[in-house]
């Protein structure tokens, strides 16, 4: 071992000498364990101690974050938003990619698309607000399409459709980073495949489920996780249209911890952070272990 | 045909908040006051044209040289995203080119450690990020929101991707022409592999142009916040200079879209790859 610490190492039948690759990987480093895992690892034994008196608390942490009402509400409410965006955002994220790339030049209609990733969520919650006020655009719209009566005016932001414009927000933001993400993937499968599925007749109906869809498994396990962890970042549209304390169809795990961490609930905090941790882990690696035994 | 046309129609509904924003921030405030009042009544619809009556710049006017208050906060985003940039490249790109390039124990085991903690979101390293700044004693400055975002895994990813696709016969001749590693580092993997760099400052800087979890979260000084925070403080009596700053905010980010569209697109593709 003492060789490889020194930087030499056997590579085939070449050697060479170099600085220990630490030099280089060091900082980072450093930094890594500083910021993110030992504090991760603090924040474990936390969940399980009294943060007041440092004593062995078990899992009354977990037991109390689990029976709290605005920690349910909000778990819940993230689970439907996941389920609900997730397929949504990726299916439509694979229609868009598809009709791109038949289009010639899509390099404007894409850029369109994923515009609103550079467009900062502090400078639209004005405009969220025009739109989604009772009295605001969409339904001034709705009323002048005939689909609304003058009087109904329903006021977006303060009920259950809230969740609504949430997962709209969502869509918004992230279509263009999906389809973006598809197209790399569509490009992946081999020309050859199509073109001889084509030769030998196959409509193209049947050559997108038969041939391509088969192909892009592997962009949707990645599209799939990043796309989830992207639906985390909503709360920054989220809290900036509607505060700390939206309507409580849209009121997620987010302004939970946001709110706790106001209210210093360190312990609480704790025991939420190490499940949603596990949760989110556990989540990840399921996925990759059903796409492994795809492949 | 068609497709285009629906296509470009929808891609339209996606910009076009950006049309709502410079339109407003050039309108008169007395048309604004027009357009806008159901807000604040209750009463009738909201209203709006892409084409004020009275074009004006007088909202710019007003936050450019009489608050400075806005300077400040626009130079707080300058210097939080500027310096979080910095750091990354300084610290990610050799730790990259170390797990792309090097054969050494661990190396396995530490690229899953960077790739899982780059997938953690804010909400689950808050509490542990607050517990540190705490210590060092550095909340409530902007190096409680610097030097965490600094030491993100992500750009590692990223940059990584880049060094991986490198030929290591090119590496193996420079070794043989006797340039020592930091050389090759220097001269070889940074120009040959900038195209992954530049995707990860484009994505950065998008990501810590409009933060909001962290300085909200760490930062109570409101003479220390960036844009993000303090744009939406602006109330609605003040539509007029909120579209303007809005606009101004969203100057920087859409300048470098447009210059980084193709680092942009590179950066996201890669970071869909899986190896």
């Amino acid at each position: 071992m003492r060789s490889k610490k020194n930087g030499i190492v056997r590579e085939g039948k070449a050697r060479r000498v170099f600085h220990s690759p630490l030099c280089f990987l060091a900082p980072s480093l450093i930094g890594v364990m500083l910021f993110s895992c030992l504090p991760s690892l603090d924040v474990v034994r936390r969940s399980f101690t009294n943060a007041a008196a440092g004593s062995w608390a078990g899992l009354s942490h977990y037991r109390e974050v689990f029976a709290n009402e605005a920690f349910r509400l909000a778990a819940w409410n993230t689970v439907r938003f996941t389920a609900v965006c997730l397929p949504l955002l990726v299916g439509l994220g694979l229609f868009v990619a598809v009709a791109l790339s038949k289009v010639r030049g899509g390099q404007t209609i894409r850029a369109m698309f994923l515009f609103p990733m550079a467009i900062p969520a502090a400078a639209i919650a004005l405009v969220w607000r025009m739109v989604f006020d009772a009295g605001g655009l969409l339904n001034l719209l709705l009323v002048r399409l005939g689909l609304l009566t003058q009087e109904a005016r329903p006021d977006y932001m303060g009920s259950g459709a809230a969740f609504w414009v949430l997962v709209f927000t969502y869509v918004w933001k992230n279509l263009g980073y999906t389809v973006v993400l598809w197209l790399a993937g569509l490009s992946a499968v081999p020309a050859e495949i199509a073109e001889a599925a084509r030769m030998d007749g196959a409509s193209e109906r049947r050559l997108f489920w038969r041939i391509i869809l088969p192909n892009l498994k592997g962009s949707l396990y990645t599209i799939t996780v990043l796309s989830f962890l992207n639906s985390f970042k909503v709360f920054r549209e989220a809290y900036l249209v509607a505060g700390s304390y939206p309507d409580e169809s849209m009121y997620l795990l987010q302004h939970l911890f946001n709110n706790w961490f106001v209210s210093m609930d360190l312990d609480k905090m704790a025991a939420a952070a190490v499940c949603l941790g596990a949760v989110l882990l556990g989540a990840i690696l399921l996925l990759q272990r059903l796409w492994d035994r795809e492949d | 045909m068609m497709r285009r046309i629906l296509l470009f129609l929808t891609g339209c509904i996606f910009v076009a908040p950006v049309l709502v924003l410079v339109s407003g921030s050039l309108m008169s405030r007395f048309e604004l006051g027009e357009y806008l009042g159901a807000l604040e009544t209750g009463e009738g619809f909201v209203g709006w044209t892409l084409f004020p009556l009275y074009p004006t710049f007088s909202h710019y006017g007003r936050l450019l040289f009489e608050t400075p208050q806005f300077l400040t906060v626009f130079w707080n985003s300058v210097k939080i995203a500027g310096i979080t940039l910095a750091g990354q490249l300084f610290l990610a790109a050799p730790a990259a080119w170390a797990l792309a390039v090097y054969h050494f124990r661990r190396r396995g085991f530490l690229l899953t450690l960077y790739v899982g903690l780059m997938l953690l979101p804010f909400q689950v390293t808050m509490l542990s990020n607050f517990l540190v700044l705490d210590g060092l004693g550095l909340i409530g400055t902007h190096w409680a929101i610097i030097l965490p975002a600094a030491c993100s895994t992500f750009p590692v990813f990223l940059i990584y991707r880049g060094f991986r696709s490198l030929p290591q016969s090119l590496l193996e001749a420079a070794r043989i022409d006797g340039a020592g590693e930091w050389r090759i580092f220097w001269k070889i993997g940074l120009p040959l592999a900038s195209n992954g760099i530049l995707s990860a400052a484009v994505l950065g800087f998008l990501e810590y142009w409009s933060l909001i979890e962290q300085p909200l979260a760490f930062l109570k000084d409101p003479s220390l916040w960036p844009l993000s925070l303090y744009l939406p403080e602006i109330s609605l009596e003040q539509a007029g200079y909120s579209f303007a700053a809005s606009v101004i905010t969203l100057i920087p980010p859409a300048f470098v879209f447009f210059i980084g569209q193709d680092y942009l697109e590179a950066g996201i593709a890669a970071a869909g790859l899986k190896e």
